[in-house]
């Protein structure tokens, strides 16, 4: 079937003209059709622009062109700005907002010829790690629809496993594109900060916030990475450093390579899950890659740190949500303190509200040094220890979540429980490092995942050992029934 | 530490957020919870360490070159507004 199909098989394909860009956009619209309604992975099907982009991607190819994307579909994740196409970011505060322009990862697939066939549902304002707090409803999990997919990039996530789309894009702030990918059993690439313009991707923690994909495979990342990645002069922290042909370097072999075991990712972690992380390690001994342990004093202090620095950021970030300029407005405000209170107080969910006022409190005059400085100060501590093992080792392994997916409602009312989803994602964000999520078995029919962290701008590393541990595994080629 | 109501209202007030009565008692209780989580952080030792606000070492926030470089989109821009009126955003009255 098409959807079964590698982003390489399908360029071939239509670069060979025995497939047309809008035949397979048909097919896969129809694959949306039919399954999202079980999945509410997608709030936003752009049909009939997705025809006309097929169309036109099949007209480039006509003409000789040839592109490693240009005319593959794709889901966006509705935190990217998208011209003329609704951008709500999982919010009733955005719900009538019609993006004016293209955030620079969706100007780049769009000049490569790629077709969006929609957008994603989302945690609200990607504050979640389970794609609940979004405004539209939870997104359900294609491997058991009584289970979340993990947040805050769900719909993306559940999208691409469900192969309603060949990849999906995701931003991560705290493991928001590695964890749901854990959680549905696909590849999920969060680059180094900078790496990825920020352009138009609704701000969240803007020292955190960077874009990446998931996908079925880390060569089908590595595809797409390679067109999303690169300088963007309109992005202040974007890196001006030149973007490796991620594809070519897929081959470069393991032997030699230096894994470091986090010793604090094994610690607690349920020994069914361990055993798999284990095994998954033992394929890159196999293929002549080392293993050492290493240890990060300082990472267990992780959460705590991203749950000041983060919602500090982020009650900064969303105050321009002032319900004049764009996004809700309330009915009659009586003046303007009402207008911003109530217009903010009912557009944004409970998550959003909580993290606001979170970050107000650690922000405060008194507070500031105890709460803000201190975690920034914990932050360099944590980056210092990465700097440190990466002296040692090529790259660090563990698992990407504490647990497979849990049931939905398991843990809505208890934020911080939730917030301890994030324990083994959220280091990389906080000291800016690239990090995959590459499926490595299952417990009890639900996917778990292996979890590869780099030192700055080694992604090429990281795909490289993800696609060579799954030329030598087939998990990432498992299909949750219902949507094969 | 656990906060309390006033201070809860406080910080709603500060961050320009309506809280209803009945999400309040929520808030208090959930705040507290998150508060007393990040109070981890201070058994951390962390005397002559530096602040770190930038995930990449040595990298600065970039100047560029003062240039007009985008075009005039109010228009489109505004078609998003609640309200506007000749090209101005309207608000309630602020001044009598």
């Amino acid at each position: 079937m098409l959807h079964d199909l590698s982003i390489g098989a399908l360029a071939d394909r239509l670069a060979a003209r025995e497939l047309s860009s809008v035949e397979l956009t048909r097919h896969f619209l129809a694959r949306i059709e039919r399954l999202n309604p079980g999945l509410n992975a997608v709030i936003t099907v752009t049909a009939q622009q997705a025809l006309a982009d097929a169309a036109r991607a099949d007209a480039r190819l006509a003409a000789g062109e040839r592109g490693s994307l240009l005319g593959i579909p794709l889901i966006h994740k509705d935190i990217f700005c998208t011209d003329g196409v609704r951008t709500s970011c999982g919010s009733r505060m955005l719900d009538n907002f019609v993006a004016p322009y293209d955030a620079t990862v969706v100007a780049k697939l769009k000049a490569a010829g790629v077709v969006m066939l929609g957008k994603a549902n989302m945690d609200e304002f990607a504050m979640g790690s389970s794609n609940e707090t979004s405004f539209y409803g939870p997104v359900r999990n294609p491997w058991d629809t009584t289970k979340v997919p993990g947040g805050s990039s769900g719909g993306s996530a559940a999208a691409s496993a469900a192969r309603l789309a060949p990849f999906t894009t995701g931003t991560d702030t705290g493991g928001s594109i590695r964890q749901p990918a854990a959680l549905t059993g696909i590849t999920g690439v969060k680059p180094t900060y900078g790496r990825v313009s920020r352009y138009g991707m609704i701000a969240f923690a803007s020292s955190l916030d960077q874009a990446g994909v998931l996908a079925q495979s880390a060569a089908d990342a590595a595809a797409v990475l390679k067109v999303m990645a690169g300088f963007d002069p309109k992005d202040s922290t974007s890196v001006d450093a030149p973007v490796p042909d991620y594809p070519a370097l897929l081959e470069a072999p393991l032997v030699g390579l230096k894994i470091g075991l986090l010793r604090e990712f094994f610690d607690g972690l349920e020994p069914r899950n361990a055993k798999l992380i284990r095994d998954a390690l033992a394929v890159f001994t196999s293929l002549g890659a080392e293993t050492v342990e290493v240890s990060l004093p300082h990472l267990p202090m992780s959460v705590p740190t991203y749950y000041v620095v983060a919602p500090a950021e982020c009650s900064s970030n969303l105050s321009r949500f002032d319900g004049v300029r764009y996004g809700y407005r309330c009915e009659s405000p009586k003046d303007l303190t009402d207008l911003y209170e109530r217009s903010r107080g009912e557009g944004f969910g409970a998550e959003v509200k909580r993290r606001i006022m979170t970050g107000t409190y650690v922000l405060s005059a008194g507070y500031f040094d105890a709460y803000y400085l201190k975690a920034q100060r914990v932050r360099r501590l944590i980056t210092d220890e990465f700097r440190a093992a990466f002296e040692k080792v090529d790259l660090v392994a563990g698992p990407t979540t504490p647990t497979p997916a849990f049931p939905i409602g398991a843990k809505i009312d208890d934020p911080v429980t939730m917030y301890l989803n994030d324990i083994y994602t959220i280091g990389a964000n906080l000291a800016g490092l690239p990090g995959v999520s590459a499926p490595c078995g299952f417990v009890d029919g639900l996917p778990v995942g292996l979890q590869l962290i780099g030192p700055h701008f080694a992604e090429a590393r990281l795909l490289s050992a993800a696609h060579q541990f799954q030329l030598a595994t087939d998990w990432h080629t498992r299909r949750p029934r219902g949507y094969e | 530490m656990s906060l309390t109501r006033q201070d809860v209202e406080k910080i709603a007030h500060l961050a320009r957020l309506s809280i209803t009565e009945r999400e309040m008692p929520v808030y208090v209780s959930s705040l507290s919870s998150i508060v007393e989580f990040v109070n981890e952080l201070s058994r951390v030792e962390t005397a002559n360490v530096e602040p770190m606000a930038h995930p990449l070492v040595g990298q600065h926030q970039r100047l560029r070159p003062d240039a007009v470089t985008a075009s005039d989109h109010h228009e489109k821009y505004q078609r998003n507004a609640p309200q506007v009126q000749a090209g101005l955003y309207l608000v309630p009255r602020v001044i009598e």
